[in-house]
């Protein structure tokens, strides 16, 4: 019994937290509402995939928020103003994003500059670009077809995030678990000397993992843009958080090395949902900021006393 | 000797650590105005005894008394107020403060109830640093002084003490010769002011430039106490090795006319000094050597893991220049490091996945890892090596030392270099275990795996080597054919005694 709850403690608390707001309030367990929690959580859970990948490396990265502003003005810019065909600005503003990763891993790869700093130096750069490009402005009036990347619902019911969400979630337990890189990205985080000597290139999979990390940011940046049909630079703020957040509620640990995927989605379900059933209880926005920070401290707070033993 | 007087005397001293009885029974004595050596070999005990002196062990058993007097240690705090100060190898100074601001670090001048005398301290540092005729001003930063001064702001520091005993643990192994010699005036200038200095080092002519007596510990005993003008360096090493019966040599050899790998005129400033050797197929190459001699450095230069300044290698007659361990695994060169914790094992992962590490193309099957290939590789290794583990999905942290070395090995093993490097490859683990691992070297020469073998257990490089190498300060000393040898001979290369002919 007591291995049951260390082992899926987590999915346990989702359970409970179910079946509280359930008891609590009659709205709670409704479909319609159901689809709001995995469309609210869709952002955050994917782009957290990418903070998870970092994480397990022994990394960290604050500028995803600001990614996500980027990759949306980027997109809407190529596709609004300078008219380029959809598929194709959406591949180039996730190329950029990619590159936004790339630079962020090189600097603390190569450039040795510890990864909090690097990205709490990129936050602030990219979220100024994000302003520059358009002069502080946002767009609107997003082709219908950008839209419908987002609202497109499966037999008109199904949310297309749903679709989402479990391709994105398949690849990236795919990849952890069944490529080289995957398992790699453990170890460094594991243990980055025993890696380094068992002829592991550390740097060029750091820089991987922050790539990866840049892209999904992107993907968060082109969902968002798609789903509120409007490109802010102000978008994604204090995602970086939230995405950290999800990430070691799920038990990623901040240090690398263990963690899964599957954690860090019901961590990113377990925030939403908190925030949903709250809301449906009236509970105010300013109890929900206490709440949702004393439930990120307990589980982390839970898993430290589980893994001391 | 000045009136005989003794100030320290430390009395049937026991002291334990998990699994090792560190000092058994030990009796050590310091008289005024004497300068006390202490030595021993690697892990005989002498750093631990030091440290009981200065507060930071406590002691299992035994007693402390100065001047006569019984005292009890129970915090470093207690140890300095008793005139008692240790000056490390490395210094332990802030390097970002001033001379004087580490001079007088913890029992600053108070003026008034929130500020501090800074002008005091100055003052009196100087004139401290005017007594030892140095050069430096008390407002220098610690971190612009060279390692010798440093050691210096040490000195000064246990003047302003008033210390009487002085604690020097490996003082020299960082200095010049010319700041060596700075140091030994100094430390007679001490002895004439009624000091008593225990002196710990490896380098046994600066015993006999320095000392008055000597101490012997091994393997955590009392040897015994000799006046140093008394004794002879073969008598001091044969204290040191003891009269143990020496394990058996390996008498097969294995070893092919081939050259597996060869180094020539190998530069690592500081550390390495034109390193040459040759390893055949089929050998064990035994490092032997204090530590800090250089011998992980060597290993980690020809692995790629350090940038070496000049020298050629060549693994099987191809000059090779690896700048990562990802090149030299691919040209079949592994190295299993010293440190197993550290630089070893991925403590919180599985048995199995520490197992394939290094190997995961072979478990992989168009581009994805097979998990029934890792599972089936597992397990032969964990058959082939016997190790003990409840499964393959245990976590790697939950095995016993011996255990997680065989792990390691097995990690190596599958890689299937041509030259192997094991530093230290049973440090800390049970004699079985030390048994089954050089049963699995002995394997591996025979499929002709040329096999390079650091070790401070001078038993070990006895037992397992064809050939030894003895390195001292970052130079190769000599090298022998085991045959005949016995561990003084080593012994005096590694602590740098002046013996010729081999």
């Amino acid at each position: 019994m007591k291995k049951i709850i260390e082992k899926y403690g987590i999915y346990l608390g989702f359970i409970a937290i179910l079946i509280a707001f359930t008891i609590l309030s009659p709205y709670f367990l409704k479909v319609k509402n159901f689809s709001n929690i995995i469309v609210q959580s869709s952002i955050i859970a994917i782009i957290a995939i990418g903070s998870t990948i970092v994480i397990l490396t022994g990394g960290i990265e604050l500028s995803v928020g600001s990614t996500v502003a980027f990759c949306s003005l980027f997109s809407a810019l190529l596709i609004v103003k300078a008219g380029i065909y959809l598929p194709v600005a959406i591949i180039l503003s996730l190329l950029a994003a990619c590159l936004v990763g790339f630079v962020n891993g090189f600097i603390i790869s190569y450039g040795r500059v510890p990864a909090f700093i690097t990205t709490l130096g990129t936050m602030s750069i990219i979220r100024g670009v994000a302003l520059a490009v358009n002069k502080g402005q946002p767009i609107a009036n997003m082709p219908n077809t950008y839209q419908m990347i987002a609202n497109y619902e499966l037999f008109g019911v199904i949310p297309i995030f749903i679709v989402y969400i479990i391709v994105a979630y398949v690849l990236a337990y795919f990849f952890l678990k069944y490529t080289k890189a995957g398992r790699y990205i453990y170890a460094i985080g594991g243990n980055r000397d025993a890696a380094r000597l068992s002829g592991i290139r550390v740097k060029n999979y750091e820089v991987l993992a922050y790539t990866i990390c840049g892209l999904v940011a992107g993907i968060g940046g082109i969902l968002l843009t798609a789903r509120l049909d409007y490109a802010t630079p102000l978008a994604g703020m204090g995602y970086e958080l939230d995405v950290i957040a999800a990430t070691v509620i799920g038990g990623t640990s901040l240090s690398g090395g263990t963690g899964n995927i599957w954690g860090t989605l019901l961590g990113a379900l377990i925030m939403v949902t908190l925030r949903n059933g709250l809301t449906l209880l009236n509970v105010q926005a300013y109890y929900q900021q206490i709440i949702i920070g004393s439930v990120i401290i307990v589980a982390v707070f839970l898993d430290k006393v589980k893994t001391a033993k | 000797m000045e009136g005989d007087t003794i100030i320290l005397q430390m009395k049937g001293i026991d002291k334990y650590f998990p699994g090792v009885h560190a000092l058994d029974n030990v009796d050590f004595e310091l008289k005024k105005g004497e300068v006390h050596v202490l030595i021993g070999e690697n892990g005989a005990g002498k750093s631990t005894l030091m440290k009981i002196l200065s507060g930071a062990y406590s002691l299992a058993k035994g007693d402390i008394l100065i001047d006569g007097k019984k005292v009890v240690f129970e915090h470093p705090h207690d140890a300095l107020e008793n005139g008692i100060s240790v000056i490390y190898q490395e210094t332990n100074l802030n390097p970002y403060t001033t001379v004087y601001e580490n001079v007088f670090l913890g029992r600053e001048y108070k003026a008034g109830p929130f500020f501090i005398d800074r002008l005091k301290a100055i003052k009196e540092t100087e004139v401290l640093i005017n007594k030892i005729g140095i050069e430096f001003s008390p407002k220098a930063l610690v971190k612009d002084l060279g390692m010798a001064q440093q050691q210096l702001v040490e000195i000064i520091k246990a003047l302003s003490i008033k210390s009487r005993i002085i604690v020097f643990d490996e003082p020299t192994s960082t200095l010049s010769d010319k700041e060596t010699q700075k140091l030994f005036s100094l430390i007679r200038e001490l002895k004439e002011q009624g000091c008593g200095i225990v002196y710990i080092s490896h380098r046994l002519e600066e015993l006999f430039e320095i000392g008055d007596r000597c101490t012997v510990l091994r393997n955590g005993k009392y040897v015994g106490t000799k006046n140093i003008s008394d004794i002879a360096i073969e008598e001091l090493i044969s204290m040191m090795v003891g009269r143990e019966v020496s394990e058996t040599t390996r008498f097969e050899s294995y070893s092919r006319s081939d050259n597996a790998l060869s180094v020539s005129n190998l530069n690592f400033a500081p550390l390495l000094r034109n390193i040459s050797f040759t390893l055949k197929k089929g050998e064990i190459l035994g490092f032997a050597g204090l530590v800090g001699a250089g011998r992980t450095e060597l290993a980690k230069c020809i692995i790629g893991d350090c940038r070496f300044d000049s020298g050629i290698i060549h693994v099987e007659n191809e000059e090779v220049r690896f700048r990562s361990v990802h090149e030299s695994l691919k040209a079949g060169v592994a190295y299993c490091s010293e440190d197993r914790k550290g630089e070893g094992l991925f403590l919180d992962h599985s048995v199995v996945t520490n197992i394939t590490i290094a190997t995961l193309t072979d478990i992989m099957k168009k581009g994805f890892i097979r998990y029934r290939n890792e599972s089936k590789i597992g397990n032969e290794q964990i058959g082939k090596l016997s190790i003990k583990t409840s499964s393959i999905k245990t976590k790697v942290k939950n095995l016993s030392g011996g255990n997680q070395q065989k792990v390691i090995i097995s990690r190596w093993l599958l890689t299937n270099a041509k030259i192997i490097i094991f530093d230290e490859p049973t440090r800390g683990i049970d004699v079985l275990a030390k048994d089954e691992i050089h049963k699995i070297m002995i394997e591996l020469l025979k499929r002709g795996i040329a096999i390079i073998m650091i070790s401070s257990e001078l038993p070990e490089i006895l037992k397992m080597s064809d050939r030894i190498v003895v390195m001292r300060q970052g130079e190769i000393k000599a090298i022998m054919n085991n045959k005949n040898i016995i561990q003084e001979d080593i012994l005096h290369y590694a602590f740098g005694a002046n013996k010729v002919d081999m």
